[in-house]
């Protein structure tokens, strides 16, 4: 981690200890914004973290970043921290002038329009109804384009993932965009998809740290027959596995970062969601098998992140869509060009 | 809690070039090789093809130049490893010498064991085997019984060794023995040695596999006398060495790709259009791409001269299970008869598969002893 990624991910997880708290997170369960700490954030900067230097941003690359995603997974922090950060760099990178406020990413459903009207539906967008401007793609006037919306232009379906965040649908029927630019060649269609993937294995990977840590420090502190259950080989060899993953998770992720910062990253992100999404399934499975009974209470913390791992794996793509993908590609280039393909990414 | 660190490798761009040219001798070397005889890859003896990868310089690439080697970093070497196994090439012949014995010679050999034995390794020429686990100990290794007793000059070397692969094709056997019998000494009465396989005393049978092949062996010592020169290291410390060397051959290539050919073949064979072979596909991507990542990793931290023990656990442990699925998830897609004789390169890979892999999580420790080893690193033994 270089001076900068270090800075940033400690000012985070500082403001995340203090204010990221249970009740914090229960209050917004129940749909109470955390305003403080939205304001303590937006104070930092941190937001604009990957919007170049000229255009009023950090400056900071995908891999400077990825601790403080890491970070807003591993906490699970209640706000769209990394819906605005990843949505201001893609308005920056497409030559979109960013907004003040929430921005977030929809990447279910279609638009289409002509001129600077569009008309459709945006399924499930994290934070959609609350949102100052949503990052979409639309057809515009039969081009592939990428377009910001204000939700209130539109008419708004409030809805939930399993973690009780955010996944409002829009429906537009001939609104006017706020502003909007056709694709370009570095960041093509299935941008808002592509990144809100890379986005969620970085959170996935933070919130497998999280359940990791929390599973070692259970079995440390948990005695049964006389012993801490960790002492025994069954635990400790599911716990090795729920390591393993982990760390799989997080190669996986942090080379789909590297790769971002490149600007060719599907099959990078490919691969860090698919193989992200299926550890964890596996680690919040290991998790619960260890905590036993009072994990699958509301009253023990666990769920706060193994629902929202069941929730992730399943946005933005889950794993059967970027298998898909990738499988897709491999049975088109053949058996010779498999393992020439692998390595040449 | 031990925080597991997978740093990043790129492979430099000059590797590059040196890709290029192993592939080119593979494609050239291998021709006409039958599909399932690369399925055996880095368990398949050819010394005849070792000596051709020798002549080229790909043996012993990161040793010294005055015991052979060509001086040449761990991530060139790397390079050939990965393109080697995904090609199937049959690189049992010098898998061991250059992969344990030359680095294990070099950190605790006598000048004169490197200048005597890392030569004829390099060229392809040396085979080694390791003689560790014995009858009646396997993952409790320290319990060994098989003992050397010191005579005028050397040591007499009684008892067996069990498992042992390729002893019966190879030159020289590297094995730990007891040098010490004091049942307080389980790990500090150990001590390597390099046997001739040739020498009086020195009995390997092979012992057939499930599959009907014959890898490994029993090897019987009886009266066999040794030399103190051929003594590995320091006299008791057998098992550090060991444990050291254990780290260097967990993380490598051949922990994840035992089974790329049937990947490979069933890429080449099944329809593109069919939904669930398409994604079976995609998922073995994703995991083979992490593992290679996770693998690299460890490969460049050894380079830099650090011991990632526990990740390269890791590696084996995630890309083992991999390896092992992988024939698994075949037969659940296509639902074929695993036939030897069977009329489809496919089939008979399959067959072969099947029967290979659950060795694959077995040699070089098992997963139970690898989680344990994970598990301490976690803090919780």
């Amino acid at each position: 981690m270089n001076e900068l990624a270090q800075i940033l991910s400690e000012s985070v997880t500082r403001l995340f200890e203090d204010l990221a708290t249970r009740e914090v997170l229960e209050e917004a369960e129940t749909g109470i914004w955390p305003e403080n700490l939205w304001k303590e954030l937006e104070e930092m900067g941190v937001m604009q973290a990957l919007v170049p230097e000229e255009s009023g941003g950090v400056g900071a690359s995908w891999n400077e970043v990825e601790s403080v995603i890491r970070a807003a997974g591993r906490y699970c922090i209640p706000v769209p921290l990394v819906e605005t950060m990843v949505a201001s760099w893609l308005c920056s990178s497409c030559g979109l002038e960013v907004p003040k406020g929430i921005l977030t990413l929809a990447a279910g459903g279609k638009l289409e329009g002509s001129g600077s009207k569009v008309k459709g539906v945006l399924d499930r967008v994290p934070w959609g109804g609350r949102a100052t401007a949503i990052l979409a793609e639309a057809v515009i006037d039969g081009e592939d384009s990428i377009v910001l919306l204000e939700p209130d232009s539109g008419e708004k379906l409030a809805g939930q993932n399993l973690a009780k965040e955010p996944r409002d649908t829009l429906s537009f029927t001939n609104c006017a965009i706020l502003t909007g630019n056709p694709l370009s060649k570095d960041f093509p269609k299935g941008l808002v998809e592509l990144y809100g993937a890379l986005a969620r294995s970085v959170q996935i990977t933070g919130a497998l740290e999280n359940l990791l840590g929390e599973s070692v420090q259970f079995a440390n502190d948990r005695v049964q027959f006389g012993r801490p259950i960790g002492k025994f080989q069954a635990i400790q060899h599911q716990l090795a596995i729920l390591a393993s993953e982990t760390a799989a998770a997080r190669a996986a992720s942090s080379a789909a970062c590297t790769a971002a910062d490149s600007k060719k990253a599907f099959f990078e992100i490919a691969v860090a969601k698919a193989r992200s999404g299926e550890a964890a399934g596996i680690g919040s499975k290991i998790a619960h098998a260890t905590h036993g009974a009072i994990g699958f209470t509301y009253e023990h913390a666990l769920h706060f992140t193994t629902r929202r791992l069941w929730s992730w794996r399943a946005e933005f793509g889950a794993e059967a869509v970027w298998r898909d993908r990738l499988g897709e590609k491999a049975l088109d280039r053949g058996a010779d060009n498999l393992w020439t393909d692998l390595v040449s990414q | 809690m031990y925080d597991f660190q997978f740093e990043p490798c790129q492979l430099p761009d000059d590797t590059q070039a040196l890709r290029a040219e192993v592939r080119e001798f593979l494609k050239e070397n291998l021709e006409g090789f039958p599909a399932v005889k690369k399925a055996a890859t880095w368990q398949g003896f050819d010394s005849e093809f070792t000596r051709k990868i020798g002549e080229r310089g790909w043996i012993g690439m990161t040793w010294p130049k005055k015991y052979g080697g060509h001086e040449r970093s761990a991530l060139d070497r790397y390079v050939v490893l990965e393109e080697m196994l995904a090609a199937g090439a049959p690189v049992a012949a010098h898998w061991i010498g250059d992969r344990q014995t030359g680095p294990l010679l070099l950190r605790y050999g006598t000048e004169e064991q490197r200048q005597e034995f890392m030569p004829a390794i390099a060229r392809g020429e040396g085979y080694y085997c390791i003689g560790m686990s014995e009858p009646d100990s396997g993952s409790d290794l320290a319990s060994m019984r098989t003992k050397a007793e010191r005579v005028d000059g050397g040591w007499v070397i009684n008892g067996s060794k069990l498992w042992t692969t390729h002893a019966h094709r190879c030159n020289q056997m590297v094995a730990l023995i007891r040098t010490n019998p004091d049942p307080d000494s389980k790990h500090t009465g150990l001590s390597q040695f390099l046997l001739d396989m040739d020498i009086e005393g020195i009995d390997p049978r092979p012992i057939r596999d499930l599959s009907g092949s014959e890898h490994f062996n029993e090897v019987v010592f009886k009266d066999v006398y040794v030399p103190t020169e051929r003594l590995v290291g320091e006299e008791g410390q057998g098992w550090q060495q060991v444990m050291a060397e254990l780290a260097f051959e967990r993380s490598g290539p051949e922990r994840y790709l035992s089974s790329f050919l049937l990947l490979r073949e069933l890429v080449k064979e099944v329809d593109p259009s069919d939904g669930t072979a398409r994604r079976l596909v995609g998922r073995c991507i994703a995991h083979m791409a992490t593992l290679r990542l996770m693998s690299l990793s460890v490969a460049g931290m050894l380079n830099e001269g650090k011991a990632p023990a526990l990740e390269a656990s890791v590696v084996k442990d995630l890309g083992t299970s991999f390896e092992q699925e992988l024939p698994e998830l075949v037969h659940d897609l296509l639902g074929i008869e695993p036939d030897p004789d069977g009329d489809t390169d496919l089939a008979q890979v399959l067959s072969y598969l099947t029967q290979v892999a659950p060795s694959f999580s077995l040699r070089g420790g098992t997963r139970e002893i690898l989680r344990g080893i994970i598990a301490r690193g976690l803090g919780l033994r």
